[in-house]
């Protein structure tokens, strides 16, 4: 495929790894913020092939991980109620909430489908003008768009029975928490691409300054990944601490106007919890006044949600890149893609799922854990 | 709740969903710890595609399967062709040419006639290409709205040649692993067409008859050890499943894995991984390291195996568990699917 084969090319990676390698003269810890990322460097091999100083830390960009348990369970409640059609993303029926997922809901009788994309919702309610859809919004700047853009239609083309369950979040505020932990050993990151298609890059100069750690806006294939490592490790090397945009085949300085102009009049930031982690201040979306109609939190007053937390599942240790996942004594035990104790174990994304689902050969749960780390964001 | 057998992992779910249907360990364990010890049997704990059975000093494989595709129709077939290529494949694994089927139709209250007839000549022409009859048959009728227009069960037997013994427990360390052809086309073509997703590219089901492909390779040799035609849960879950049940390792590489350009934009579009993609005309073979290159030669001079590869091998190392080299040089477990892929969000 045009512009994939080409990003997979085993010559040019070990180009790339051969620089990194020579580059390299002491250890750095590097954080991929995104979940699509981390899913590239353990399917591919990556993390094994890079010099043993350079450490990849999986960051929190999972957005099926970080969509917070209290959600999943008004997801869970909504989408069983009688009337509701609930449609979602594929990725998040297998989501565990509070002992059921969506699967569950629909083999109880619960009218659950799977779209491709908000727009497809949007049909379903025009299809289905006696019944309430409702469409499960969840995820970073890249989903938040479109499914903005699907509630503005909403609202224009008059269709009433449409509904956004919103659990939107934006990366900046969770580069910025994570930062300001007291655990955090992330010396650099690789910023998510497409995050950075949408929003641009004008949020990272600031951060990058202030604590003084390298960003590259980076791409999501091998060989975009290696370069991502490459210049950074290139920066950490001479002591610089710059936004470097190693993806400028998607990512513009000035991102997406068109979508940044949806954003602004369907949305408002808000404070938002983050499955693991806790709240963020300013780092979620929720849909502004103008559209609060089709709110599907207000719409269906869910109540009475009692939400009920595995406690021995570290996934927000890991979320924030304090603990590798095989850190946690309940991975690969107690904790598995089968039977996940947290969504760090359900969506391939997610930093646990990929280190059992592509690394479980040369891993062993860990019978110590690492200590635990305090998070300010706790 | 009888049937349970400990440990119960399926206490978890207390209702079927639908990734017990989906070809990986949902619908493994379905089958080992709910219908297994229900019924029984000794053969039953086979669990290939096909039983092998001895009637009357004749050894004969015996198999059954469900079609429930939605839609009825895609590019490159029908429910009806899948309804006879996939037992007569089922039946191919075993090594036997399929002699006879039966044919259970579900019908739906108010499908219109001209469909079922459309899906029984297709049923009738894809027999006659496998060389296979249609020997008896059952129709029921559902009310509206408890079905999708057609639901087909068929079954099938056929006869094991002498000197054919195909089961994952003959696999060995130094086994050669080969594919007929290009992975993850049935799967694409249906999604294509059932979610109404455009790739940009006309893809058409790979569903044909693999009994004159088999019958090639057993020429070549009787001694080819196992056979499985990848369909649910793709390649992966055929791996997975011989890896467990021989206990060897199994370890191929990703980029001998044959997977043309519009399966991997459709894969790469929707978070998919081709390897767990179903296939509906293509096999797996594994075959003694003498005979892999005659085998892949005549497999090659067949016309559903002109595009046959070796992908990987049998080993002695991570028994179980099969290995994938990535194209970069690391390597992954390619695991056995949970229940069926799921679209990525992004």
């Amino acid at each position: 495929m045009k512009y994939i084969d080409e990003f997979q090319d085993p010559d040019l990676a070990r180009r790339l790894l051969d620089d990194i390698h020579a580059t390299v003269t002491r250890p750095w810890a590097l954080m991929e913020v995104c979940g699509g990322q981390t899913h590239t460097i353990i399917r591919h091999g990556i993390d094994q092939l890079l010099p043993e100083q350079v450490e990849l830390i999986h960051g929190p960009g999972c957005p099926v991980c970080v969509t917070p348990l209290e959600v999943i369970d008004k997801a869970l409640e909504i989408a069983s109620r009688p009337g509701v059609i609930f449609c979602s993303f594929g990725d998040m029926l297998r989501v565990p909430g509070t002992g059921r997922d969506l699967f569950q809901v629909r083999s109880e009788g619960g009218d659950v489908r799977v779209v491709y994309s908000p727009l497809d919702a949007l049909k379903v309610a025009q299809q289905n003008p006696g019944r309430e859809v409702v469409f499960f919004g969840i995820g970073f700047e890249t989903t938040a768009p479109p499914n903005a853009m699907t509630v503005y239609q909403a609202k224009k083309l008059g269709i009433p029975n449409f509904s956004l369950l919103v659990s939107h979040v934006r990366v900046p505020p969770a580069i910025e928490a994570i930062m300001g932990s007291p655990g955090c050993r992330v010396q650099g990151f690789l910023a998510a691409g497409h995050v950075c298609s949408v929003m641009g890059m004008g949020e990272y100069p600031e951060l990058a300054a202030r604590h003084r750690v390298p960003i590259v806006v980076t791409g999501f294939e091998p060989l975009d990944i290696l370069e991502g490592v490459r210049r950074a490790v290139h920066q950490l090397e001479r002591g610089e601490h710059t936004v470097d945009n190693a993806y400028a085949r998607a990512v513009r300085p000035e991102g997406n106007p068109a979508a940044l102009a949806m954003l602004e009049d369907v949305f408002e930031v808000t404070d938002r919890a983050w499955r693991g982690i806790g709240i963020i201040p300013g780092s979620g979306w929720r849909l502004s006044e103008r559209y609060r109609d089709f709110d599907a939190e207000h719409r269906f007053s869910v109540t009475g949600i009692t939400t009920l937390e595995p406690a021995e599942c570290r996934s927000g240790e890991v979320l924030q890149g304090l603990i590798k996942p095989n850190a946690c004594e309940a991975f690969g035990t107690t904790c598995t893609p089968r039977n996940p104790l947290g969504a760090t174990m359900v969506s391939s994304e997610g930093a646990c799922a990929a280190y059992y689902l592509y690394r479980r050969l040369e891993l062993t749960p860990a019978r110590t854990a690492a200590p635990l780390e305090t998070s300010p964001v706790a | 709740m009888l049937a349970w057998t400990c440990p119960a992992p399926l206490r978890d779910r207390p209702r079927v969903v639908m990734g017990h249907g989906g070809g990986g360990a949902l619908s493994a364990e379905l089958v080992q710890h709910l219908f297994a010890p229900a019924f029984g049997g000794p053969v039953l704990a086979q669990l290939g595609d096909s039983a092998a059975v001895t009637l009357g000093g004749v050894r004969l494989a015996f198999s059954t399967d469900s079609y429930v595709v939605r839609p009825l129709f895609f590019p490159g077939g029908s429910i009806g062709d899948l309804a006879v290529n996939g037992t007569v494949n089922d039946l191919a694994m075993s090594g036997a040419r399929a002699a006879y089927l039966s044919a259970g139709f579900i019908l739906e209250e108010g499908v219109e006639m001209s469909v079922v007839a459309r899906v029984a000549e297709a049923m009738g022409a894809a027999a006659r290409a496998a060389g296979v009859e249609v020997a008896t048959g059952d129709t029921k009728v559902v009310e509206a709205g408890h079905g999708d227009g057609i639901y087909i069960n068929t079954a099938g037997i056929g006869l094991i040649p002498a000197g054919v013994d195909l089961r994952p427990q003959r696999v060995v360390p130094g086994d050669v692993v080969i594919v007929s052809g290009a992975i993850g086309v049935h799967g694409v073509a249906i999604m294509s067409v059932r979610e109404g997703l455009e790739f940009g590219v006309d893809i058409a089901s790979d569903c044909a008859p693999l009994g004159g492909l088999v019958q090639s390779m057993l020429a070549v040799t009787p001694d080819l050890h196992v056979l499985r035609d990848p369909t649910r849960g793709g390649l992966a879950a055929a791996l997975n499943e011989i890896a467990q049940a021989s206990g060897a390792g199994v370890v191929i590489d990703e980029r001998a894995v044959p997977v043309p350009p519009p399966v991997a934009n459709a894969c790469a579009i929707l978070g998919l991984d081709p390897l767990y993609v179903a296939n509906e005309g293509k096999l797996v073979a594994f075959v003694p390291r003498e005979h892999a290159d005659a085998v892949l030669d005549a497999m090659r001079a067949h016309p559903l195996g002109a595009d046959a590869t070796v992908i990987g091998e049998a080993v002695a190392d991570h028994p179980g568990l099969v290995v994938a080299r990535t194209g970069l040089g690391g390597t992954r477990v390619v695991d056995l699917p949970l229940g069926e892929q799921l679209p990525r969000i992004c």
